[in-house]
């Protein structure tokens, strides 16, 4: 079972070894870690997505409470919650095929950021499901490069600053 | 124990240097004495150390001091404090740490660093300290700066002492120590992520008593979080009103005296038969501060198999972790039995207590007292010169098994053993720990020829300071548990497990200590009492039957009730 869980973490030195260690000590299973600054420039919130049954997710909840900069955790399997996940991807594209790929683009919502002679860099955000799927899609055209900033998460009754937050496709 | 109440320091440290504050902290701490080995950066400290009321006591290598210091603390209660220079000095540290983590005993390490601006450039011993002691420590700080240094040496305490306690490491670089702080520095904990629960919540309490109350055949099963909690007294009282027998863990020996009519002793793969038979028949299993270590339950998956599984630990992470738990209870034991004996009922218990005492009188310990002397009658001996009320170290091997089966516990901190670790060498200078931390008590090193031999250059120490340890060296001339398995399970093909000893009397003499060697039967009370009679420290070399074999042994893979009861059957 896939689980996303983000810990907010104290902003020390080593806390991204000790968690990555720990998961590693313990033979967890990590699909992406992702570490990035809060609203609270002392928190950084860590968002980790792990493959397992249920008894290894609650040891990884468990496990991860356990680690003295972890402030806090949250397991997203309960509550309703947003998740994204950042592509960057160039894709091979002459210019016949430029506007099916461009389509393609639109469809899910992405940008072109870039366009050389034959190719075309993307930008798309969405679940990991929709990245996936675009991938796919664009596959055949020939994918020259692409980076993935690994899954974020919030749950939806955290919004900050009234924003509401909405799904799309 | 509470952080308002640790916040006594009245000191200024605006100005002061950084190897000052330290020492400052631990008199705040009430550090009466630690354990180490000097060197180069940790220079400052030890300048420090030249007038301090802080007793330090020098090791003869880096792995004694951790040793000594887990010795100290668990005989004593307190945190352990140990020191040692960066490079081989902080490495030597490693297997000390690892072993109090794995049994959760509180220690802070303080390791001397390279100067902070030459740390990731290979400087001259460096090591990564915090690196390397991760996953052996409950939490380490590399301290960069001097104005976190107070703080840190607050925090460090705080994390080993409370919640499920364990090593700390503090590494300093010698820069931090000779520079001082511009302005006050802020003292106060900064741990936002660290809040042990310490109080079960009540309603998992009253479910927990419940199903004791409703159970025909109920056990306790008793680990070293109850020696950690103080809790023996609790659970006395929760034993004796519900007519509850008691089983416990190599750690959790003493907490419950084995006098007591309620008492199965150790359980596991060489614990009692009874103890190991109860537990499988048992209907309701109530681990308390035990965390179902697989040399506790033989084979899980036919563990305690018509039990329902009842867990108070002070770790969350530690419940439903190797079995299933029906009923957790998260918190402090001593608060936890407390308020638990409440809801005890007392109820009948003849029928399951009367089929319990069949089975120890069908399946005593018991051995063999002919040929060479035997390793149990001297451990039961020494048990019955010194009523039962001496500190037992312990090294790793069949003699430490031999001791937790016949020497007698009565009280918890009696016995000093490595069990999670299973660490040979730790006997010695753990019993050193012990001594320094129990003036007037009797301490004794019951050790295995292989184990002592790790670390004995610690006996040293011992006689430096005159300090009464007497170690008893069961000499079987062998690496014993592992020829045991050989001898099992290996046809006999005894590969370098044979041990050649040196002259441990000549040794200790040589040391500084006085030696003995004891071969025949006939001269073992005699030697042992004037071992005992003897003012300074002892080595006493014990020839024992070179191929005897611990029983009852429940052999790796098979469920608990599956053992092999040897010449006991
Ligand atoms: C540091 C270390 N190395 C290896 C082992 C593996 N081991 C466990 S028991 C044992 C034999 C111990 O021999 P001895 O101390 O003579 O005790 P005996 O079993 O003979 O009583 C060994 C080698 C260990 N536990 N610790
Ligand atoms: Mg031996």
């Amino acid at each position: 079972m896939r689980h996303v869980i983000t810990a907010l973490v104290q902003n020390e030195p080593g806390v991204l070894a000790q968690v990555a260690g720990m998961f590693a000590a313990r033979g967890f299973n990590i699909d992406s870690l992702v570490v990035g600054r809060t609203e609270d420039p002392a928190l950084s919130r860590m968002t980790i997505v792990v493959v397992g049954d249920d008894k290894v997710l609650e040891q990884v909840r468990k496990q991860l409470g356990k680690l003295i900069p972890v402030v806090k955790v949250r397991d997203f399997e309960v509550v309703d919650y947003v998740e994204r996940d950042l592509m960057l991807i160039r894709i091979h594209t002459p210019p016949e095929k430029r506007p099916e790929v461009v389509e393609l683009v639109n469809l899910f919502r992405g940008r072109v950021v870039d366009v050389a002679r034959t190719s075309m860099l993307v930008e798309l955000s969405g679940t990991e499901d929709k990245v996936e799927a675009f991938i796919d899609l664009v596959r055949p055209y020939g994918i020259r490069e692409l980076a993935r900033t690994g899954v974020i998460a919030m749950s939806r009754g955290q919004q900050r600053n009234g924003a509401a937050e909405k799904e799309d496709a | 124990m509470s952080q308002e109440q640790k916040k006594t320091t009245t000191q200024k440290f605006a100005g002061r240097k950084g190897a000052e504050i330290l020492h400052e902290m631990l008199l705040e701490e009430q550090v009466e004495m630690m354990f180490g080995f000097i060197g180069g950066m940790v220079l400052p400290f030890f300048d420090v150390l030249y007038t301090s009321p802080i007793r330090f006591i020098m090791s003869r290598h880096e792995q004694g001091a951790a040793h000594m210091a887990d010795g100290y603390a668990r005989s004593t209660g307190k945190v352990g404090v140990c020191i040692a220079t960066s490079g081989p000095g902080a490495t030597n540290l490693v297997t000390g740490l690892a072993n109090a983590y794995m049994d959760s005993i509180p220690l802070v390490a303080f390791t001397g660093q390279v100067k902070s601006f030459l740390i990731g450039n290979d400087a001259f011993q460096e090591a990564d300290m915090t690196g390397i002691t991760r996953p052996i420590t409950k939490h380490n700080f590399l301290v960069k700066r001097v104005e976190d240094l107070g703080r840190v040496v607050r925090e460090a305490f705080h994390i080993a002492r409370t919640g499920r306690p364990g090593p700390v490491l503090v590494d300093v670089p010698v820069d931090v120590t000779t520079s001082a702080p511009a302005n006050e520095p802020d003292l106060d904990l900064r741990l936002p992520g660290y809040k042990p629960r310490t109080a079960g919540h009540v309603r998992q309490i009253k479910m927990a008593a419940e199903a004791i109350n409703a159970a025909q055949r109920p056990i306790l099963y008793v680990g070293g979080g109850v020696v950690a909690a103080g809790a023996s007294d609790e659970l006395r009282a929760v034993a004796e009103k519900g007519k509850l027998p008691v089983t416990t863990t190599l750690l959790g020996l003493g907490t419950f005296d084995e006098t007591n009519p309620l008492a199965l002793k150790m359980l596991g793969m060489h614990g009692t038969a009874y103890a190991n038979y109860a537990v499988q028949e048992s209907d309701c299993l109530v681990a308390v501060g035990a965390r179902f270590d697989d040399r506790v339950t033989g084979d899980i998956s036919k563990f305690a198999p018509h039990a329902k599984i009842v867990h108070i630990d002070i770790d969350p992470a530690s419940i439903s972790k190797n079995v299933k738990v029906d009923i957790p209870v998260v918190g402090d034991a001593k608060n936890i039995l407390a308020q638990m004996v409440e809801f005890i009922e007392p109820r009948d218990r003849s029928a399951w207590l009367a089929k319990i005492g069949e089975w120890k009188k069908k399946h005593p310990l018991t051995y063999q007292t002919n040929g060479k002397i035997r390793p149990q009658e001297v451990i039961e001996t020494l048990g019955a010169m010194t009523e039962h009320e001496a500190i037992v170290a312990t090294g790793v091997g069949q003699h430490q098994m031999w001791a937790a089966q016949f020497y007698g516990w009565k009280r918890p901190r009696q016995i000093i053993t490595s069990g999670g670790l299973g660490t040979m060498g730790f006997g010695c200078p753990a019993a050193i720990g012990a001594a320094f931390g129990n003036p007037g008590r009797t301490v004794i090193d019951i050790d295995g020829d292989g184990s002592f031999t790790m670390t004995m250059v610690e006996v040293i120490t011992a006689a430096q300071h005159k300090l009464p340890v007497k170690f008893v060296v069961l000499d079987n001339g062998y690496l014993g548990m592992v020829r045991q398995w050989q001898e099992l399970f290996y046809g006999r093909r005894y590969s370098a497990v044979d041990h050649p000893c040196p002259d441990f009397a000549k040794v200790a003499e040589g040391f500084g200590a006085k030696g003995m060697r004891i071969a025949e039967r006939s001269e073992l009370s005699d030697g042992l009492r004037e071992m005992l009679q003897a003012d300074g420290p002892v080595v006493c070399a014990v020839e024992i039957e070179p191929e005897e074999n611990v029983f009852p042994m429940v052999p790796a893979g098979r469920a608990l009730h599956d053992m092999e009861l040897g010449k006991l059957a």
